[in-house]
């Protein structure tokens, strides 16, 4: 079986949030990159694929060589194989183009991608790139199990849970409970020296169109100090929750 | 040109954003001087988007019970291309969520989910929208034939506009599933954290599930969704479905009331989209307060019972 885990660099989430060149462009100054975590959830579900009934794991990035050892911490983490599509990630249309061109040309029997990537929260990447292959897709996964060319799947919706099934080739948003924060693999120096050795491809992009553009940022209006109520003086929260927030 | 959107349904009825989103399609239509559309499937009260400023329905009757969001967007791809549709509008929801990038994909559209207002320029389509898990907004332009706005959960809100709503029922030939569904578990007349207009939700402070009637009970009084933090639903006090915070479920609700949750980084960046946010902590140095509009230092076993009664009475007379 043949997977391909897409990898989104972010920020961490600790990071400070900052704009440069007239709020035009994110501030990487300082900025602290890891592995989206969302995606990290889906590569150790990968791995275990692989340890439990034999894969071999691709990772895939679109992007700079910013995200090179992003990358290589994949490799260090268990996957077998790392490429790099070198173009800037314009937008997730773009992304999914980008993927979905290597995806044919690769041919694997599942995809996993992060439900999203905590930068920008589009959800878009993995339902698009089904979209354009063609394949079924199942969203804000928390359980994966594959069984001979079946997946099934099961899938968060709002106030439930949805269990589908469906054929290989299939694409899935990956999220917590795809494996437990516990579970997740920490590379060791063991994995850190064979990540030297694995083959990492740097290959060149379709030069896919992207659809939209981010034009500027701003950031949320510095928040008003807490109003704290004394704890004995409930009134007083009700009162302003019902007169000045208009929220009850 | 025309504004189509994607009425959302559950048991044959219109779900809770449907109003939202038929809002906020109605005053785009009317900014770019067109008119607004809605495509509906199973919904036995389709002629209600009226209230909302919505003059048509199309609403498919031979549709799959259960949302499909491949057959979904297949047959609102027919739609699109029958009414030329340029601006396309849904929810925030999961199963927007879900449908709507395929439908991108099919159409060619360029897509934005999580809008927080109506587009600041329509020329060229500018929509402002959260990023960095609401650490800031972007201003995203969309420029393709087909752009499709994805309407953040309680940014826009509902605008009461009647208007005379024709409902056409139609019965168009789906395309085949590719996914069967082997089971579904859905908590039933309960609020959800994604629709409810107030989140109630606990953390670590509560010491243990046993003491979760706290929880529940003021979420009873306030119609509101029960939610929890992360080391809750890690220790398995409480189900991974109401985990809130980055890698769980996002809220952008209109109330949310934190009770015993100091406020990590994680879990704030999962709910700063709500809009009134109330702290209730016995450590004053929670971090939480600093991201908060309203706060009590006290301890949750003796504030959280009496605020219960004191909302019961408040209701009651109002």
């Amino acid at each position: 079986m043949n997977v391909l885990v897409c990898i989104s660099h972010v920020p961490d989430t600790t990071s400070k949030i900052n704009f440069v060149e007239n709020n035009t462009k994110f501030n990487t100054g300082g900025v602290q990159y890891i592995i989206n975590p969302n995606d990290e959830f889906g590569l150790t579900r990968a791995i275990w694929l692989k340890e439990k009934q034999g894969a071999q794991i691709h990772v895939v990035h679109v992007g700079s060589a910013m995200a090179d050892p992003t990358l290589r911490k994949c490799l260090a983490i268990g996957a077998d194989k790392a490429f790099r599509i070198d173009t800037p990630a314009i937008d997730g249309g773009a992304v999914a183009k980008e993927l979905a061109a290597f995806v044919t040309a690769n041919s694997y029997d599942l995809i996993i991608a992060g439900r999203e990537s905590i930068d920008y929260n589009g959800s878009m990447v993995p339902g698009m790139l089904a979209g354009l292959l063609d394949i079924p897709f199942i969203p804000n996964c928390v359980g994966l199990e594959i069984n001979g060319n079946e997946a099934v799947a099961e899938r968060e919706m709002d106030g439930g849970r949805e269990k589908l099934k469906g054929t290989l080739p299939i694409v899935i948003g990956g999220q917590k409970g795809l494996v437990e924060e516990s579970d997740l693999k920490i590379p060791n120096m063991r994995g850190i020296m064979q990540a030297r050795q694995k083959p990492f491809e740097v290959i060149a992009p379709q030069q896919a169109s992207a659809a939209t553009q981010d034009v500027l940022y701003e950031k949320p209006a510095p928040k008003a100090d807490v109003k704290l109520v004394p704890a004995d003086d409930i009134d007083q929260l009700i009162e302003l929750l019902h007169k000045e927030a208009n929220v009850i | 040109m025309s504004v189509l959107l994607f009425a959302e349904t559950e048991n044959n009825t219109l779900k809770r954003n449907a109003a939202e989103v038929a809002s906020y399609a109605a005053a785009l239509a009317k900014s770019l001087n067109t008119n607004s559309l809605a495509v509906a499937f199973n919904a036995d009260n389709a002629q209600d988007l009226g209230q909302y400023g919505i003059s048509k329905v199309y609403n498919i009757i031979n549709a799959p019970e259960q949302f499909d969001a491949n057959v979904y967007a297949h047959a609102l791809s027919q739609y699109i291309s029958n009414t030329n549709a340029t601006h396309i509008v849904v929810s925030s929801s999961a199963d927007a969520k879900f449908l709507a990038p395929l439908l991108a994909a099919k159409n060619n559209a360029a897509y934005v989910p999580n809008a927080v207002a109506l587009p600041n320029k329509l020329e060229p389509l500018t929509v402002k929208r959260t990023a960095y898990t609401n650490k800031a907004f972007v201003h995203t332009e969309l420029d393709a034939e087909i752009n499709i706005i994805g309407v953040g959960n309680n940014s826009f809100g509902t605008v009461e506009q009647f208007v005379d709503c024709v409902v056409e029922n139609d019965s168009p030939e789906h395309t085949a599933s590719n996914l069967d569904q082997v089971s579904m578990s859905k908590e039933t007349g309960k609020a959800t954290i994604a629709d409810a207009d107030v989140v109630v939700s606990g953390g670590r402070g509560l010491k243990g599930p046993e003491n979760w009637h706290l929880i529940e009970d003021l979420a009873d009084v306030l119609n509101a969704a029960t939610a929890c933090s992360k080391p809750v639903s890690d220790m398995g006090w409480r189900s991974h479905d109401e985990h809130v915070g980055q890698t769980g479920k996002p809220v952008s609700t209109n109330l949310y009331i934190a009770i015993g949750i100091s406020g990590a980084i994680q879990h704030l960046a999962g709910v700063n989209a709500s809009k009134v946010k109330v702290v209730i902590n016995n450590d004053p140095e929670a971090p939480f307060f600093k991201a908060a509009d309203y706060g009590i230092v006290g301890d949750a076993f003796e504030v959280v019972p009496a605020l219960t009664e004191k909302l019961k009475a408040f209701k009651a007379q109002s």
